[in-house]
């Protein structure tokens, strides 16, 4: 257990290292994005004076180092500063907007995961039957589109044809649990489909892989039925592989959503992302791509613990 | 007036009334001409017009072009989110009737001095903030002094430079005071970012409340996402049908089309002009194509090689086919361009100069006169200028090689377009949103010193009628001074006005509006919330 907590402190050392590099990196491409943000607040109608003015307001006379030095000084201690755009603190700006990713990603992950898992054992006990073949072909078709086009037509068959679910998930604070997962059904049905094909054919791949082993030979052999050869002797040794790809889809749940929030005008931090890069408003670009990079991070870092707790020989190095 | 002919007089004027056909200023001047009191004919306006609106219902009202990084401050009004919000939950001092005309908002009525230096405004006693106090003098000009000044960053500071002095005479009367005189003062103040907002007392307004004196105000909300609004009882003007506006943000046409077709929401701001053919067919919704002040030009710098000969540039606009430009890229939603900045819904536009079209041959003599056969040139242009922007100058281009002319579109990303490439490279197509007056629009780009002079044009005669005009009380005579100064831009100015944009908004079923719509802004001059109403 010890080498497990030493090894979660060590990812999380080197994760902080990997944020600062990656607080850096943006910042200055943030910098190289043509025109700044003062002519993007006044927009076309600018005049030199106003922008000269509104540079001064909101700190942009002062060179790009200091800048950054100066948001630096302040994320250390967890303080994200404020939006430049609009003077609202970052963490107030995305808070929301990251709980609405956050319940749209879990809605969905909720789903997939065990759907996925599911049908990879089921396929990979009944492989290269019609229901393996249809299976892998329908996941395959949901994967290759791309999610704006599944999302189209999710709408077009469940909203619009058959008027089942609304079109748009705009949310209002007053709404019942169950009003919100009516509401945000298409969109978690639509990212459900885009990472299901993944976990399913992992799965299904990472037990047939194990079917030629020695001791699946034996399993056979001694009597037992093929759904408990899969269930009890194959799939325990096949969960590293499908967590880390369970792993990667669920950070995918979060970063990749921006497309999926667009075609169901969900307010979701991909939103808020785009907005922010649009306007130059550095603090909240930052704050969105740090809390991304920090899911890719930690999820990693959750798929490698989970590697090492469900094999008994990484438990117990010798 | 014998009573009979009066009761004639009264029928036809409440026809006309129904129909819309005149407005409620002008249905007031001939029912007052009919002899009948103004208590009386307020009454026959309210049960004549229009299919008599009904009270009730909320308006879910699906608005494009939405950041979360929008603010209240009237000062960086830029969004559509922001201008239709600010139309419906805010005050200005005048606004934009249905029709086109200058009516009142929080002021009731304006009068000048002669020499157009000095105006007077007499604001409503009624108009009171949604926290319930009283508009008064103070937050005018408190609202209005917050564009102007060294520290202003509002977008709108240009419009107010020549204002020198805001005072108040009373609660209820504003004075302006002007360096120069100028007879659109009055116009000026339908500008979206003259918001006003209460005063803190100390010279600064509160915008951060989001509290004003419209006709709705903000019961919850978030800039890019929606807002609940509820009507503001006690509103000065008539109006404000509907009891909630709920302002959802739909920056995706296909999600707002999407919520539209499923009745998600009751009107959508903007439609899809590729679509739009598809959605008339459908019986439930009913589009409405409005010709706007909002243009698009392609402005040439007339001190450049070759565009400082008039020849070249007349050849240049010649060469243009408008009407396969407006039928291909805007799917009919534009009006016909005439080379001068000025649209027909707009005031002073004259409607006797003669329409330009497209003739290459006359381009080609023009251009061999010239010295300037086979004419090559290069035209700038990014996709987020217009939608089919840069189809339309591959069209243009297709169109001028009849000319002779050999047109290279050059394609600029869209980001930072108008701080990179715009004023800057010598011919580029450009998009304008309306301005109130031609005053603010010839004066903003194309007097002889102005910062966006964007055809670097320099006419004498033009800048000296522009002054002239500016000050000119005299409807009549201002009328004329415009249309002189259209011709100049038609005939000498180096700006090429294919066409003005239309506004090209949808309304789902049971949502009546009436006949008559402002021009100003998409969604009846950004004021929907307050003059629509559902059908009973």
């Amino acid at each position: 257990m010890g080498d497990i907590l030493g090894l979660v402190a060590k990812r999380l050392g080197l994760g902080l290292i990997i944020l600062l590099v990656i607080s850096v990196i943006i910042f200055f491409m943030v910098e190289l994005l043509p025109g700044d943000i003062a002519q993007a607040v006044l927009g076309q109608g600018a005049t030199p004076e106003n922008l000269a003015a509104l540079r001064k307001e909101m700190g942009l006379d002062q060179p790009a180092v200091v800048r950054y030095l100066g948001w630096l000084k302040g994320a250390v201690v967890f303080d994200f500063g404020n939006s430049i755009v609009t003077g609202a603190s970052v963490s107030e700006t995305i808070g929301e907007r990251f709980a609405n990713t956050l319940f749209l990603a879990t809605y969905a992950a909720v789903i997939a995961v065990p759907v996925s898992i599911v049908l990879g054992v089921l396929v990979a006990l009944l492989r290269n039957s019609i229901f393996d073949r249809v299976a892998n072909v329908a996941t395959l078709t949901s994967i290759s589109s791309p999610e704006f086009f599944l999302g189209y037509i999710l709408i077009l068959y469940f909203a619009v044809n058959w008027g089942m679910f609304p079109a748009i998930a705009s949310l209002r604070a007053d709404m019942s649990f169950v009003d919100l997962l009516h509401r945000t059904f298409l969109p978690a049905l639509t990212l459900v489909l885009v990472v299901t094909a993944h976990m399913m054919r992992m799965t299904r791949a990472a037990i047939i892989n194990l079917l030629a082993s020695p001791y699946i030979e034996m399993a056979r052999l001694k009597g037992t039925p093929p759904w408990k050869v899969i269930v009890r002797h194959a799939l325990p040794n096949a969960w590293a592989p499908i967590i880390n790809v369970v792993a990667l889809n669920l950070a995918y749940l979060i970063t990749g959503v921006v497309l999926v929030e667009v075609v169901f005008v969900y307010p979701g931090i991909g939103q808020a992302l785009v907005d922010a890069v649009s306007k130059r408003d550095f603090p909240v670009v930052q704050a969105c791509c740090l809390i991304f990079a920090a899911t890719f991070i930690l999820l990693n870092l959750a798929a490698d613990v989970g590697a090492i707790l469900t094999n008994p020989r990484l438990r117990h190095p010798k | 007036m014998t009573k009979k002919t009066d009761q004639v007089l009264l029928d036809r004027l409440a026809d006309a009334a129904r129909r819309g056909d005149i407005s409620r200023r002008s249905f007031m001047h001939f029912a007052a001409a009919a002899g009948i009191t103004a208590s009386a004919a307020t009454g026959l306006w309210g049960t004549s017009a229009a299919a008599n609106p009904s009270r009730g219902g909320t308006f879910r009202w699906g608005v494009h072009d939405g950041n979360t990084s929008d603010t209240h401050d009237p000062g960086t009004y830029v969004t559509r989110q922001m201008i239709f919000l600010a139309h419906t939950h805010r005050s200005y001092l005048t606004l934009i009737e249905p029709d086109n005309t200058l009516g009142p908002d929080i002021a009731l009525s304006w009068e000048a001095t002669p020499d157009a230096k000095q105006w007077t405004f007499e604001l409503n006693p009624n108009a009171s903030f949604h926290s319930g106090k009283p508009v008064t003098s103070q937050d005018v000009i408190d609202s209005l002094n917050h564009h102007r000044g060294d520290a202003s960053t509002s977008a709108a500071k240009a419009l107010l430079t020549d204002v020198t002095d805001i005072t108040a005479d009373g609660d209820h009367t504003v004075v302006i005071t002007l360096a120069r005189g100028n007879a659109d003062l009055p116009w000026l103040m339908t500008d979206y970012h003259f918001a006003i907002c209460p005063s803190n007392g100390d010279g600064t307004i509160n915008w951060q409340s989001g509290d004003g004196s419209g006709p709705y105000k903000i019961d919850s909300g978030e800039f890019g996402i929606q807002w609940a609004l509820s009507r503001h009882d006690g509103w000065h003007l008539d109006g404000a049908y509907f009891d909630q506006v709920s302002m959802i943000i739909l920056n995706d046409p296909n999600a707002r089309q999407t919520a539209l077709v499923t009745g998600d929401v009751d009107c959508v701001s903007l439609i899809e002009l590729k679509t739009l053919a598809l959605l008339q067919r459908n019986p439930d919704i009913s589009v409405d194509n409005i010709p706007s002040g909002g243009a698009i030009t392609m402005p040439m710098h007339c001190d450049t090689v070759p565009f400082d000969d008039v020849r070249v540039r007349t050849a240049l606009k010649l060469a243009i086919d408008r009407d396969e430009i407006i039928e291909k890229i805007s799917f009919g939603a534009a009006t016909k361009g005439n080379d001068f900045h000025l649209s027909p819904v707009q005031p002073y536009w004259p409607d006797d100069i003669p329409q330009r079209e497209y003739d290459p041959d006359q381009a080609k003599s023009l251009l061999r006169e010239a010295g300037q056969e086979g004419l090559r040139v290069n035209i700038s242009v990014a996709e987020s200028v217009y939608t089919g922007a840069v189809d339309m100058c591959v069209l243009y281009a297709e169109q001028a090689k009849a000319a002779g002319i050999n047109i290279n579109v050059v394609r600029e990303p869209s980001d930072g377009y108008y701080s990179d490439v715009w004023l800057k490279k010598p011919f580029s197509a450009v998009s304008w949103g309306a301005r109130p007056t031609p005053d603010v629009m010839f004066t903003l780009a194309y007097k002889d010193d102005a910062a966006w002079n964007e055809t670097r044009w320099q006419n004498e005669r033009f800048n000296e009628l522009l002054l002239q005009a500016k000050a000119e009380l005299d409807q009549n005579l201002r009328a004329e001074m415009y249309r002189e100064m259209c011709m100049l831009m038609r005939d000498d100015g180096g700006t090429l006005l294919p066409f003005f944009n239309n506004w090209v908004y949808a309304r789902g079923k049971g949502v009546e509006r009436p006949e008559n719509v402002a021009a100003s802004w998409g969604c009846d001059g950004a004021r929907a919330a307050s003059r629509w109403w559902f059908a009973a």
